[in-house]
């Protein structure tokens, strides 16, 4: 193990080489491009035994990465905002093949206006597609999380793609002392690739061609579903084992701040849980006890912790970083919809703060938080479902 | 294990998986051997693979499966010395 400060965005080249990657593919897009460039030079210079390919567009990126993998090697491309659209017909494609790979996204705003800053429009986009997202709090979560990310979309109860997401700029090009792991811990961890068939030169056999059976079409589609499903519980047992590895268990799906006897929960995901943490310290400085509910994974969602850690608040406040525009936030719609289904009453807002960039601080988090607490013990319920922050 | 929910979208080639596509055809690819210069574009063209081809001394020997020919004509349009008819069948 070795101590370097590192951006987040080398944190995950660096983990795409533990991970011993063979093939990388990716087109150049701000706030992307550095983990590309590093990895380029770890495959030039770093000794990492990876073949990297250079191509024209995000659409042929992740389309090059897909072919590698389906024929049977770890494969491994990054992209942001506009990049991640312009590649969405092979995000899908790649998924309902059933390939495990893994991407980032450093999550970026969409234009128009032209903004490199982050919100988690870009990947929130991925939600319905039948890949797994990871969103990282901090560097050393992204390092972690990517690494895992290998062995949890090749476990054959799962076999699907999955992406980690880490915000532009506050951990793309944000410097922090992150551990990185030893080669041969990584080897120890990592099995050989598996995957649930292989393409190879000479022996004919096609994927995706016109369904004769319309039922088995259908099925298909339930099995992305049931797969990400199985996810949980790999999700669970990889962390639990990378813990074991690394004295660094994140709690699986979710993990929770200061939750335990916490009256009132802050529930988000991706770099601002940070910010959310010192305002829960500062709120509980003021009387007001806060904890905050981190959404490790946006998919597969985690409903069951989710329920377990809302069970018996006060009130929830779920910060979402992007608005399914005409209906409200994404993380907030599926804390509330599996709220419904466990018949659990708790009032819950929606807060959609932080778009286009615009930074959100933990004094923020503090005001929104102590006004909502008021609100809640005056009135017992909330009376706007939705409000955006400022 | 849950592994059974893993249903997979492939299938193998087939010859005739769509059954005796020579019946669509309403006009029929005919090689004026006169003509052929054996230079294999049809053969490289043909999109159902209905052209076969063989090795004759340095040029090649192509002839037409009208089991699954279609008729669609490609051959006839891409062939550089006009030697593929187009027959008129029905």
């Amino acid at each position: 193990m070795v101590r370097l400060t590192l951006t987040g965005n080398h944190c995950v080249a660096y983990a795409a080489k533990l991970a011993r990657v063979k093939v990388v593919s990716a087109y150049p897009i701000t706030p992307q491009t550095t983990i590309v460039e590093k990895i380029s030079e770890l495959a030039e210079t770093g000794g990492a035994d990876m073949k990297v390919i250079k191509v024209e567009s995000e659409h042929s990126a992740l389309a090059a990465v897909y072919g590698a993998a389906t024929a049977g090697l770890r494969a491994f491309t990054a992209t942001s905002s506009h990049g991640l659209l312009y590649m969405y017909e092979i995000v899908w494609w790649v998924a309902q093949a059933r390939i495990p790979m893994v991407m980032a996204i450093v999550t970026r705003t969409i234009g128009p206006p032209w903004n490199i800053w982050t919100d988690h429009h870009d990947i929130m986009s991925l939600r319905d597609s039948g890949w797994l997202i990871a969103m990282a709090e901090n560097n050393q979560e992204v390092l972690d999380e990517t690494v895992k990310l290998f062995k949890i979309t090749e476990d054959p109860e799962v076999f699907l793609p999955g992406v980690i997401g880490l915000d532009a700029f506050i951990l793309s090009h944000t410097v922090e002392p992150v551990e990185v792991p030893d080669q041969e811990l990584v080897d120890s961890f990592l099995p050989e690739r598996r995957q649930p068939y292989v393409i190879r030169a000479g022996e004919a056999l096609i994927m995706g061609n016109i369904p004769s059976d319309l039922l088995a079409n259908f099925k298909m589609r339930e099995g992305v579903h049931r797969g990400l499903r199985n996810a949980e519980e790999v999700i669970e047992r990889v962390d639990t084992e990378w813990g074991k590895l690394t004295g660094r268990y994140y709690g699986g799906l979710v993990e929770c701040y200061r939750c335990e006897d916490a009256d009132y929960l802050f529930v988000g995901a991706g770099a601002w849980v940070g910010d959310m943490r010192i305002a829960v310290d500062k709120l509980r400085n003021a009387g007001l006890r806060f904890g905050v509910l981190k959404i490790r994974y946006v998919r597969p969602f985690p409903y069951a912790k989710v329920l377990e850690a809302v069970r018996g608040r006060k009130g929830v406040l779920v910060f979402d970083r992007s608005i399914s525009a005409g209906s409200a936030g994404p993380i907030f719609l599926d804390v509330t919809s599996h709220l419904y289904f466990s018949k659990l009453k708790v009032p819950v807002k929606n807060v959609v703060a932080g778009l286009a960039g615009f930074d959100v601080s933990y004094e923020d988090f503090s005001r929104i938080g102590e006004a909502f607490a008021k609100e809640v013990s005056e009135s017992g319920w909330v009376d706007s479902s939705l409000v955006f922050y400022p | 294990m849950k592994r059974a929910d893993l249903i997979l979208p492939l299938s193998k080639p087939k010859i005739g998986v769509q059954g005796i596509t020579g019946s669509w055809r309403i006009r029929k690819p005919v090689i004026n051997y006169g003509k052929c210069v054996g230079c294999g574009i049809c053969w490289l063209y043909c999109p159902d693979s209905t052209i076969e081809i063989e090795n004759a001394g340095s040029r090649f020997r192509v002839s037409i499966d009208y089991t699954y020919c279609k008729g669609c004509g490609i051959c006839s349009s891409v062939c550089p010395v006009k030697a593929i008819d187009m027959v008129r069948e029905v």
